[in-house]
């Protein structure tokens, strides 16, 4: 009898899904793993290969035996397919087939859909850790490393959650699929990753916990509406996917949270309270607040094209075939099916930005992304109030949607952060104050110097609250192998 | 004055609200308004499953409470409450708590553990124990699944290995914790009697694994009333316990961590829960894991059978006897002594971590080997062994 709830450690991937009864796709991911193991190999410097890091490792989806902590050699990591268990007559929750049964096999009318929504998704996770390869050199401690370490052997499980979609249910082109996710690279010129943000580089630890809060939320809400599919195994995967992603969310805020707590400290100590004083504050060799918010702005709308067109066919599309849902599509109270209903957008109109009602169908990606916005709003007040408490007077604030973007209706016009529409002119003068600027880069690198004393934070970074897996403050989250 | 609860709480300075607990709690105890997240203390079972699954830590917090705090409070707050002073009471329901404090059970624990000779900590690595769940005024119900006499009928000695059930209710245990039975009846004052600790015997997912069933390893004592109550349980049998208790005779997590390990008789319990837990986790492939074991004879020691099956690339074995016809008394300091390379090898390396479990007596006489030992590598055996327990490598619990 298949153990669905254990993981199956007997074959060469971890995973609850029977794979050593199921030889055709077994052999295609064994076939598939080497390259896997190659691209891993060539990826992270090879100290960090050899070193030991603290990392948890899902053995099993139940509560108790998803997150096993120990030390464990990255490339050894057990990277399985592990699905979230199975929920019995489960529906279809939205859609023109919304309460008919979940489809196990795929649905041969939206087999194209389905494939380009998983490579897509696929594509996103080894992109984020090509992009954050050379983060380790440079880590603020052990603790941050390990959080790094641990983000990336996760997004390469998630990679490998994908992958046995494609090989399992999509045949020879899933295979085909599958070993393009390992051709393309993250700011490659001949094969860049499929979407933008993830062929930007990560060239710092405020970038990389910017990355994590903002993109990498992007990625949870698509696994959140993937969560919703009518497609059970898809379903499945991503709702597995969503149990590792809170940890991805986890070292986004709180690494910016301690970096605007050490901001803070460092100014308080010092009797500074504008914020604005960005030379006395760099003095200190912490990261000013306003160079925090223009770094902010940057990964935000970034992130925000993520989302893709204000009004889209193919969200409407994907949602009527019961293919991808909305964020808890359970607990909205309509009718699932969005037959009459409108939602609310924004779009230029004669020069001005104006809120205009549309189909709510045609806006799936922008109620997403409404979401999304609240979501992490809730993370950027829960920074604001470090602030707060320390007594200096500076807020940080997200930017309007309009700022900023490459996608989507404003991609042709220019505005300021509060979403008013500049010149060309103006912008040249002001995009300085309000997105990173090469001195402001240049100044954070300089503060990256690794710091690898077990317990030892580099000053421009708050310790953490609590420790990974509830240890003491000097654990040695890596031990590092330095040839 | 009631007595006060334990309530289960979320820190909302430390929660990122990914709401993972509330998409993983199984009965719906938690949820979410636009500020937090918050425990429903009507709901909450304590069953720990929204535990292991929270990135952040912030999900593990407690408060001893009066009335508990409302959801609507919860919502409210930017941070946790101070934990309130309660005057006189002592709480034996606190959640997470030193062992201190003049509770019946932390004193036992404190006796048991004086002999590492200063303040007990868990090892670095070990996992965060969850202790006190239920206390006498709140009992949880054991089924007794088994009870196996473990010594030979006529060697004099009933040793017993008794499994029980907690019929899916919430008994989350580590290695070398202990959980307490409270024999039926009163003493000759007509009070109810004092709660006796067991060491478990079985690793933390279970006897069996993956079915959280716990075993005890238990010697009837003559006069014993508690012990012949245990030994006396057949299958089927309902017992009251409470637990768990302990939270520093732990074993590290770490698979290179090294345990040497020092017992007699039913201080094999914990040592038998650690070297199953290895077996399970990196199977034969571990070593690091040494042990002397003192009996009288062979068929008075616990577990002789399985202990032997045991490979000796997972558990390096030294079983010692003292009353072996024809044959000198051995005690595990003897032997300890005869073996001096292998223990002062590892006395020197700062991955060992030492548990000695067992009767008070046996406390001297391995004190005074590990001293011998440590003087020929040079060192100083009562310095090493303080650092050692700062550390929570030195572990002492003996009855």
């Amino acid at each position: 009898m298949l153990d669905l709830v254990n993981v199956n450690y007997d074959t060469r991937i971890p995973n609850n899904v029977g794979l050593s009864s199921d030889r055709k796709v077994l052999k295609a991911l064994e076939k598939w793993h080497p390259g896997y193991i190659d691209w891993w190999n060539r990826l992270i410097p090879r100290d960090f290969q050899e070193s030991m890091v603290y990392l948890r490792t899902a053995v099993s989806v139940d509560p108790r035996g998803w997150a096993k902590f120990d030390y464990v050699k990255m490339p050894e990591y057990r990277w399985g397919v592990l699905l979230a268990p199975q929920v019995e007559d489960r529906r279809i929750p939205m859609g023109e087939h919304a309460g008919k049964p979940a489809w196990h096999e795929v649905p041969g009318e939206y087999r194209n859909m389905l494939k380009r929504l998983i490579v897509i998704q696929g594509d996103t996770e080894p992109g984020s850790v090509e992009q954050q390869r050379f983060l380790g050199l440079t880590a603020p401690s052990l603790y941050d490393m390990r959080n790094l370490f641990q983000v990336n052997v996760e997004e390469g499980r998630h990679l490998w959650a994908m992958v046995y979609l494609l090989q399992k249910y999509f045949g020879k082109d899933g295979r085909e699929e599958a070993d393009d996710l390992l051709r393309r690279s993250s700011g490659s010129e001949e094969a860049p990753r499929m979407l933008g943000a993830f062929n930007e580089e990560t060239p710092d630890w405020l970038s990389f916990f910017m990355f994590t809060f903002f993109t990498d939320r992007d990625g949870k809400m698509q696994l959140e509406s993937l969560a919703q599919s009518g497609f059970d195994p898809l379903s499945r995967t991503c709702r597995f996917m969503l149990t590792e992603e809170a940890h991805h969310m986890f070292v986004g805020e709180t690494g910016v949270s301690r970096i605007i707590q050490a901001t803070c400290e460092a100014m308080s100590h010092a009797g500074i309270d504008d914020a604005m004083d960005i030379g006395k504050v760099r003095d200190l060799g912490v990261i000013d607040l306003p160079t925090i918010q223009k770094k902010l702005n940057l990964h935000y709308s970034l992130s925000l094209d993520l989302f893709g067109q204000e009004v889209s066919t193919n969200a409407a599309n994907a949602f009527n075939a019961g293919i991808k849902g909305r964020y808890m599509e359970q607990r909205i109270n309509d009718d699932h099916q969005l037959k009459s209903d409108t939602y609310v957008v924004r779009n230029i109109v004669d020069g001005r930005i104006v809120s205009e009602e549309v189909p709510a169908l045609t806006a799936i990606n922008m109620r997403l992304r409404d979401d999304y916005i609240r979501d992490a709003s809730g993370g950027v007040g829960r920074w604001n109030r470090i602030i707060q408490k320390s007594g200096i007077g500076f807020k940080l604030a997200l930017p309007h949607e309009a700022f900023h973007r490459q996608i989507g209706v404003f991609a042709d016009v220019k505005t300021n952060p509060d979403g008013e529409i500049i010149s060309e002119a103006d912008w040249r003068e002001n995009a300085g104050n309000w997105l990173p600027t090469k001195e402001d880069g240049a100044y954070i690198e300089s503060l990256m110097v690794p710091c690898y004393e077990p317990g030892i934070y580099a000053p421009w970074i708050a310790p953490p609250k609590v420790g990974i897996d509830n240890k003491p403050g000097d654990f040695e989250y890596v031990k590092l192998h330095m040839a | 004055m009631n007595r006060p609860l334990k309530q289960h709480l979320i820190d909302p300075e430390i929660c990122i609200r990914c709401y993972t607990c509330e998409m993983t709690c199984p009965i719906g105890a938690i949820e979410h308004d636009d500020n937090n997240v918050v425990v429903n203390p009507d709901v909450c079972n304590f069953c720990m499953d929204c535990i292991p699954v929270c990135p952040t830590g912030s999900i593990d917090e407690w408060r001893e409470v009066e009335t508990p705090y409302t959801l609507e409070e919860q919502y409210s707050w930017f941070e946790l409450p101070e934990q309130e002073e309660f005057s006189q009471l002592k709480f034996t329901d606190a959640g997470i708590s030193e062992e201190e404090g003049d509770d019946p059970v932390e004193a036992l624990l404190a006796e048991a553990h004086k002999g590492a000779g200063g303040k007990s900590r868990a090892p670095a690595t070990a996992a965060k124990p969850t202790i006190n769940l239920y206390n006498p005024g709140n009992p949880v119900e054991a089924v007794v699944q088994g009870n196996y006499r473990l010594t030979a009928e006529d060697s004099g000695s009933d040793v017993r290995h008794i499994i029980l059930d907690f019929q899916g209710k919430p008994f989350p245990v580590l290695e070398g914790q202990s959980l307490g039975i409270v024999a039926p009846g009163t003493d000759s004052e007509g009070k109810a009697h004092l709660p006796r600790l067991y060491s478990m015997s079985s690793p933390r997912d279970g006897e069996r694994a993956g079915y959280h069933n716990v075993s005890l390893t238990v010697k009837r004592e003559e006069n014993g009333i508690c012990s012949n109550h245990v030994c006396d349980l057949s299958k089927g049998d309902k017992v009251e316990v409470t637990g768990p208790f302990g939270a520093t005779f732990l074993m590290p997590t770490d698979s290179g961590a090294r345990l040497l390990m020092i017992c007699t008789g039913t201080g094999s319990a914990p040592m038998r829960a650690f070297t199953m837990a290895r077996q399970r986790t990196v199977g034969k492939m571990s070593g690091g894991m040494v042990m002397f074991f003192g009996a009288r004879t062979p068929d008075t020691l616990p577990y002789f059978g399985p202990l032997n099956k045991v490979p000796s690339t997972l558990l390096q074995k030294h079983l010692v006897y003292s009353r072996l016809p024809e044959r000198d008394k051995e005690h595990v300091q003897d032997r300890m002594l005869a073996k001096r390379d292998i223990v002062a090898e590892m006395l020197e390396d700062k991955k060992t971590h030492i548990y000695i479990c067992g009767l008070k007596e046996m406390e001297e006489g391995v004190d005074k080997a590990f001293a011998m030992i440590a003087k020929s590598s040079g060192l100083q055996w009562s310095d090493l062994r303080d650092a050692m327990r700062e550390q929570g490598r030195y572990h002492v619990e003996t009855y």
